[in-house]
């Protein structure tokens, strides 16, 4: 653990943000040492890549990468920008219906935030040779996909509030870790993105301790929505580490540091005291503390389940795509008129320069 | 009507009755302002996760916040002036649309992109010298929201009519698109500018500088100024499109489902 010292022991995100924090006074203090103590500049493409790599230096866009490193980031970059603007859909169901102005505007601008989000994960992921365009294609082409957690629906209020602790919390937790990534832009963006979605998580944590803490009816709401959601979050970390293809080489690079059931396993410790706070009940009868292991035992999530809604067949994969696809469709004449009227200006500017 | 030097709390029932406009007493016409904001802010979040370009639904909500903003301040201070207990959630949520005071232009439909900007223009461009003037007038409270408001508004401003200036200026179907908004939508502003002597400010002034702004921007971006002479109205006095009972439907249905509780 990395810095766990910096944050409250009761804070919702679990000690997170003080780990984002550390990762951000590393990444200083490795600029600062420079490459040139532990990596030699003469050497050879590959050598100086590995020894880059080896003394925890950050890789930058004009380095020598292999190409599997290159493509193993576009890939991973593309589908959390992906991931960001899908996820606006979800949330977004709720902004006209949020029930006071105060909770209206918190999720206006978290929902904005997301957006922010993606547009800065795809200038990190353009920095590696592939345009936003193109990225966008992949996406609406379903060549790429996006985090399957938004495939499913957002049917109450109390929906909010869970995205926010349990998918904001996964997410947190998958990424913290890759604000140490090798990749120094991916790692740059990544410590923004951690911290506005520590915020995030704040925020929907705090819906649900409202609702938990309002009538009946509101509690019921909340329990209902932490049921429905509770599984789906923790095959957020992806299937067990037996099964997943991409881990190995990942880890080697220092693109991923932790496996998927260790960042599970991190994220189920740090809900339970955060549910019984709440006052609400996680779904798992399985669930209980080991003393040996120092860590709760709970029951995995249906990885079944989570293969059908990747391969396109949950509860709103089609809606998800075909809001997305009608967007840029319906706004295909409107960036066209955008291009023309900059390559007008430019023109005009040229005649009066000349 | 009373003379403008009138202090502060004007009841809603002085209104001189034959009077063809509202007058507006501080209630009425801070009312009035918090819901223009109110329901602008409510149309705008519908773009939200829609818009033509990433960087544009960012702009989208951006300009959405500022209005939910600037209506949080507005029906806010509206319930203190009242003085029966309503805070922003109770003026927000509990009324029926007969009882909203915004212009008709906030409440029309999105549209597409086209329609949205006219919107969003005019509405700026009524809301900034607005605001402006607010920011000098004699009550202190209105004058601090008008202050913030306007630079919020010189943003909308400059954002919608760099739209109107693309779209009008861009290519063949976004200039026809383009002045077809303008065509549809302009009916609708001359409601803003219905002359009311005793409010805090009073909308007749704020004419000349709106008709400027939009004559320029117009001409720059190759568009006609319409000559119609319909001009529907009625928002000010709670007579409203058929549309303004759906949008706050949707606003207000969870809220309403569950009387009493906090959120």
């Amino acid at each position: 653990m990395y810095g766990n010292d910096f944050a409250a022991v009761d804070a919702p995100d679990g000690g997170l943000l003080g780990q984002v924090e550390a990762a951000e006074a590393a990444l200083r203090a490795a600029a600062a040492r420079g490459r040139g103590g532990a990596v030699a500049a003469g050497a050879d493409p590959e050598s100086y890549f590995a020894d880059v790599i080896n003394a925890d230096q950050k890789i930058e866009p004009r380095d020598w990468m292999p190409e599997a490193y290159r493509r193993t980031l576009i890939r991973q970059i593309a589908q959390h920008a992906h991931s960001e603007i899908v996820g606006m859909q979800p949330e977004g169901n709720w902004i006209s219906r949020a029930p006071s102005l105060k909770r209206k505007a918190i999720l206006l601008a978290k929902v904005q935030d997301e957006a922010g989000h993606g547009l800065y994960l795809y200038a990190a992921a353009e920095t590696l040779g592939v345009s936003r365009d193109e990225l966008v294609d992949l996406l609406l082409s379903g060549r790429q996909k996006y985090s399957s957690i938004f495939n499913y629906p957002t049917l109450t209020w109390a929906d909010v509030g869970v995205v926010g602790w349990l998918v904001d919390g996964a997410a947190i937790v998958n990424q913290v870790p890759l604000c140490r990534c090798s990749y120094g832009p991916y790692a740059r963006a990544m410590i923004r993105v951690c911290k506005e979605e520590s915020f995030h998580q704040r925020q929907g944590y705090e819906i649900l301790h409202t609702l938990a803490h309002g009538t009946p009816a509101q509690k019921a709401m909340a329990q209902d929505a932490v049921d429905r959601w509770w599984y789906p979050s923790l095959a957020m970390f992806g299937p067990p580490d037996g099964d997943s293809t991409h881990s190995a080489q990942s880890m080697a690079w220092k693109i991923k540091r932790f496996s998927n059931d260790e960042l599970r396993q991190r994220f189920v410790d740090m809900c339970v005291q955060q549910a019984e706070t709440l006052g609400l009940t996680l779904p798992d009868p399985g669930l209980r503390w080991n003393p040996e292991r120092q860590a709760y035992d709970f029951t995995q999530p249906d990885y079944d389940e989570l293969m059908r809604v990747i391969s396109g067949d949950g509860p709103c994969n089609r809606q998800r795509m075909a809001h997305r696809r009608r967007a840029h469709a319906e706004g295909a004449w409107v960036r066209e008129a955008a291009a023309a009227y900059a390559a007008k200006r430019a023109r005009h500017e040229e005649r009066v320069a000349a | 009507m009373s003379a403008r030097s009138e202090p502060v709390l004007r009841a809603p029932q002085s209104r001189t009755k034959t009077s063809p406009v509202s007058a507006s007493g501080p209630f009425e016409f801070t009312l009035a302002l918090g819901d223009d904001a109110l329901v602008a802010a409510q149309r705008l979040a519908e773009w939200t996760s829609r818009a033509p370009e990433m960087e544009e639904d960012v702009a989208l909500s951006n300009i959405a916040l500022d209005q939910l903003g600037a209506a949080r301040l507005l029906l806010t201070y509206a319930g203190e002036l009242e003085g029966a207990g309503r805070d922003e959630d109770a003026l927000a949520y509990l009324r029926d649309d007969r009882e909203f005071r915004n212009c008709l232009l906030v409440e029309l439909p999105n549209g597409d992109f086209a329609v949205t900007m006219a919107k969003l223009f005019f509405l700026a461009a009524y809301q900034l010298p607005l605001y402006t003037a607010l920011a000098g007038c004699g009550d202190e409270q209105l004058a601090a929201i008008g202050g913030k408001a306007r630079k919020e508004s010189a943003y909308h401003l400059d954002h919608a009519a760099l739209w109107v200036r693309r779209l009008g200026d861009g290519t063949g179907e976004s200039h026809r698109r383009m002045q077809a908004a303008v065509d549809g939508t302009w009916p609708y502003v001359h409601e803003l500018f219905a002359a009311d002597p005793a409010a805090p400010v009073d909308p007749a002034t704020l004419r000349a500088d709106f008709d400027a702004t939009v004559t320029t921007v117009l001409a720059e971006a190759t568009l006609t100024r319409p000559e119609s002479g319909w001009a529907p109205a009625g928002g000010r006095d709670g007579v409203h499109t058929e549309h303004l009972s759906y949008l706050l439907a949707e606003m207000q249905v969870l809220h309403r489902a569950h009387p009493g509780a906090r959120w």
